[in-house]
């Protein structure tokens, strides 16, 4: 059976709200409108004004207003038209949901889940394609969950609502269209993923470590490593920027002596320089054979033209090269 | 108990798309001497923290309130336990109020593990029941709040959220994108400005278009009241509660206030304003010397009985202040420098120390690499 990411995100948010009268769907468009990607798609119909709530423009507030909400022990989602609106309501995301649990000696806590399309997008320049993993990724209090797979959406996703710490969940919108297997388990209504990171492909000779939609490209590049190059590429999703599953990535790294991330942000300070040093301090060092390499986005504004946006960010014959440069092939 | 009926002053209310609340009520005894109870222990609270300062046992920013109790203890009177309350920094009386003990207010300022946040989050993050903090970002507590009437609604609860925020902070535009919110959903919301005339250093009148913070919720109906009599502060929370809990949704109230000190300890508060001011505003308007003219008037208690709670107040905070002061730090293991970055039993696998071999496991409960 297969699932669209789409699909996966709406039932795990449908499921969660019939589960549990605290959870509640709060952002631009998602009840009338029916999600501006239509993630909560008939929500609305279903569950009506009370819990599928429609907000003015307004990210600092409703975000805000979600956290107040959640002290009092609701359990929001609130949803990001794009990631990119978040940055109106950083500091609510990280000063008042992320440090309040802290700051009060645990005795204050914050339910919540910020969800919403994340990272780089077809032909929308600068301002609207951004990845923002390793900005939350670096605050303590957070989890930052990223979904590759319908499979992923679903089990992370349900995790996230039911998570009692904030969970700031990034998704890709070039994803949501695209349909997955699905295993048998993931349909269940109390299906949920634990915050670990997935082999998607085995492979012996190098390890790629990414995330979201560079999955895809990783695992795209790896059949043709596989094929015109003999080179039997691992392929490592991590499903979670926060908590880091070092743990994986070392465990791979053991069996391939050779690593290298793959990930469309900005190079630095990303989650591929994380991953690097993660190695460097862990017994992960030992067992390079050659340096860890980073495939990024290119340091530059996400221009708008094709042919330089294509130009700015992976595609599997990117991490082809990168591939072939760590392991010293031709 | 025994009831007075208490008339205030025409002066102490102003409506904006509201008629003003009743000027004659009747109360207790009993409850106007717990306020002027709690307005004292509330200033010497306040002055112990500024002692404490300058002994250097109390780090950081400390916010004091000193000239503003009336608006934390005539709030509280107003509302039930029922209610939410959430403010800035300037946090002290309103945890008080809410029921954290003077001991356990001093002691988290002083760092110590018995302090109300365990010694996490110091003068400007205090919480209790009910009371959502103490939080130090200027204006962001005000969304916050909103979402505190969003839950009370949400639950169908009849109860409001308390929402306060200096004349400063009234500028953020967050603050009128919860307005909007509010008005939008019907939210019990009190949006309540606590104009003490200055953000820092700024003048209201150097920071705000319209100084009239009643008026700033345009569509929302706002009320004016004397912040420096408690009498007011209590008459005008009841009806801002009454208000929301009706259905009638949200409410600006501008409590008018001074503060005597300046922003923060750093701050002798002397730059921006005369010292003739400050002296005029202690002489002419202090709320506990205006409550404790009424008491007298009213013969709900003699000078003597006056003095000898002053006196009570004094010791019980010198107490208190010992207690907090006897109270040890946190100690500076990773076990507690860890603990509530997240909800127990649900962190991270790990959290990293200063190198990697302070790393801490929660599962182990024990250094993650250490062996």
């Amino acid at each position: 059976k297969t699932m669209t990411v789409r699909d996966a995100l709406n039932s795990a948010i449908a499921e969660e709200l019939d589960r549990d009268d605290d959870v509640f769907l709060i952002g631009e468009e998602v009840a009338q409108y029916n999600g501006a990607y239509k993630v909560s798609k008939g929500l609305l119909d279903r569950f009506g004004e009370r819990r599928i709530i429609d907000t003015p423009i307004t990210e600092y507030g409703f975000a805000g207003m979600a956290i107040g909400a959640a002290f009092k022990g609701l359990k929001p989602i609130v949803e990001f038209m794009s990631f990119n609106f978040s940055l109106q309501a950083i500091d609510a995301v990280v000063n008042s949901a992320a440090k309040t649990h802290y700051m009060s000696g645990g005795t204050q806590t914050c339910q919540i889940v910020f969800r919403g399309p994340n990272g780089a997008a077809f032909g929308v320049a600068a301002q609207h394609s951004q990845d923002f993993s390793a900005w939350y990724g670096s605050i303590p209090g957070l989890k930052v969950l990223v979904p590759y797979s319908a499979e992923d959406a679903r089990g992370l996703l349900k995790a996230a609502i039911r998570d009692p710490n904030p969970v700031v969940f990034l998704e890709n919108e070039l994803l949501y269209g695209e349909s997955f297997e699905m295993s048998e388990e993931s349909f269940s209504p109390d299906f949920t993923l634990p915050y670990k990171a997935k082999v998607e492909r085995e492979g012996k000779d190098i390890s790629i470590i990414t995330y979201t939609r560079n999955v895809e490209f990783s695992l795209k590049a790896a059949e043709i490593l596989s094929q015109q190059h003999g080179i039997d590429a691992e392929v490592i999703n991590l499903r979670s920027i926060r908590p880091l599953d070092v743990e994986a990535i070392v465990k791979s790294l053991k069996k391939t002596n050779h690593l290298i991330t793959v990930e469309s942000t900005f190079p630095s300070f990303g989650v591929g320089s994380e991953i690097v040093a993660q190695i460097m301090e862990s017994e992960g060092f030992d067992y390079l054979d050659a340096p860890v390499k980073r495939v990024t986005g290119a340091d530059v504004p996400t221009p708008y033209a094709k042919e330089l946006e294509d130009f700015a960010f992976p595609d599997p014959d990117t991490i082809v090269r990168a591939v072939k440069e760590t392991l010293s092939v031709d | 108990s025994e009831t007075v009926k208490i008339t205030l002053p025409e002066t102490s209310f102003e409506g904006y798309m509201l008629d003003i609340p009743e000027l004659g009520f009747e109360t207790s005894k009993q409850s106007l001497l717990q306020m002027y109870k709690d307005m004292v222990i509330i200033r010497r609270m306040e002055m112990a923290c500024d002692a404490l300062y300058k002994a250097k046992k109390i780090r950081g920013f400390c916010h004091l309130s000193t000239g503003q109790e009336a608006i934390a203890v005539g709030i509280e009177n107003a509302i039930t336990k029922k209610d939410s309350v959430i403010t800035s920094y300037r946090c002290h009386g309103f945890t008080y109020m809410r029921g954290g003990s003077v001991k356990s207010v001093l002691a988290e300022l002083m760092g110590r593990r018995a302090g109300v946040s365990y010694g996490k989050g110091g003068s400007m993050h205090l919480y209790a029941e009910g009371f959502y903090g103490g939080n130090g970002i200027v204006g962001a507590q005000v969304p916050l709040g909103a979402g505190l009437g969003f839950a009370h609604q949400y639950k169908n609860e009849d109860a409001c959220s308390f929402t306060l925020y200096g004349d400063g902070a009234s500028n953020q535009g967050q603050i009128f994108e919860s307005y909007n919110m509010a008005k939008l959903f019907n939210l019990p919301v009190i949006f309540a400005c606590e104009n003490n005339k200055y953000g820092m250093g700024t003048a209201a009148s150097r920071s705000s278009a319209l100084t009239e913070y009643y008026k700033r919720g345009q569509y929302i109906p706002g009320l004016k009241v004397n912040g420096m009599d408690i009498l007011a502060t209590y008459q005008a929370s009841k009806f801002a509660r009454d208000w929301c809990v009706s259905g009638k949704g949200p409410l600006v109230l501008e409590y008018e206030t001074y503060r005597y000190g300046g922003h923060s300890m750093s701050d002798p508060g002397t730059t921006y304003r005369t010292r003739e001011e400050i002296q005029h505003m202690r002489s002419k308007s202090d709320p506990i010397a205006g409550l404790k003219h009424h008491l007298l008037e009213l013969s709900i208690a003699t000078e003597d009985e006056i003095k000898a709670y002053d006196k009570a107040a004094r010791k019980y905070v010198e107490e208190q202040v010992a207690l907090a002061d006897a109270a040890p730090p946190p100690d500076a293991k990773l076990s507690i420098l860890f603990e509530d970055v997240y909800v127990k039993g649900t962190e991270v696998p790990t959290l990293r120390g200063r190198i990697p071999t302070d790393t801490w496991d929660f599962q182990k409960n024990d250094f993650a690499n250490r062996t």
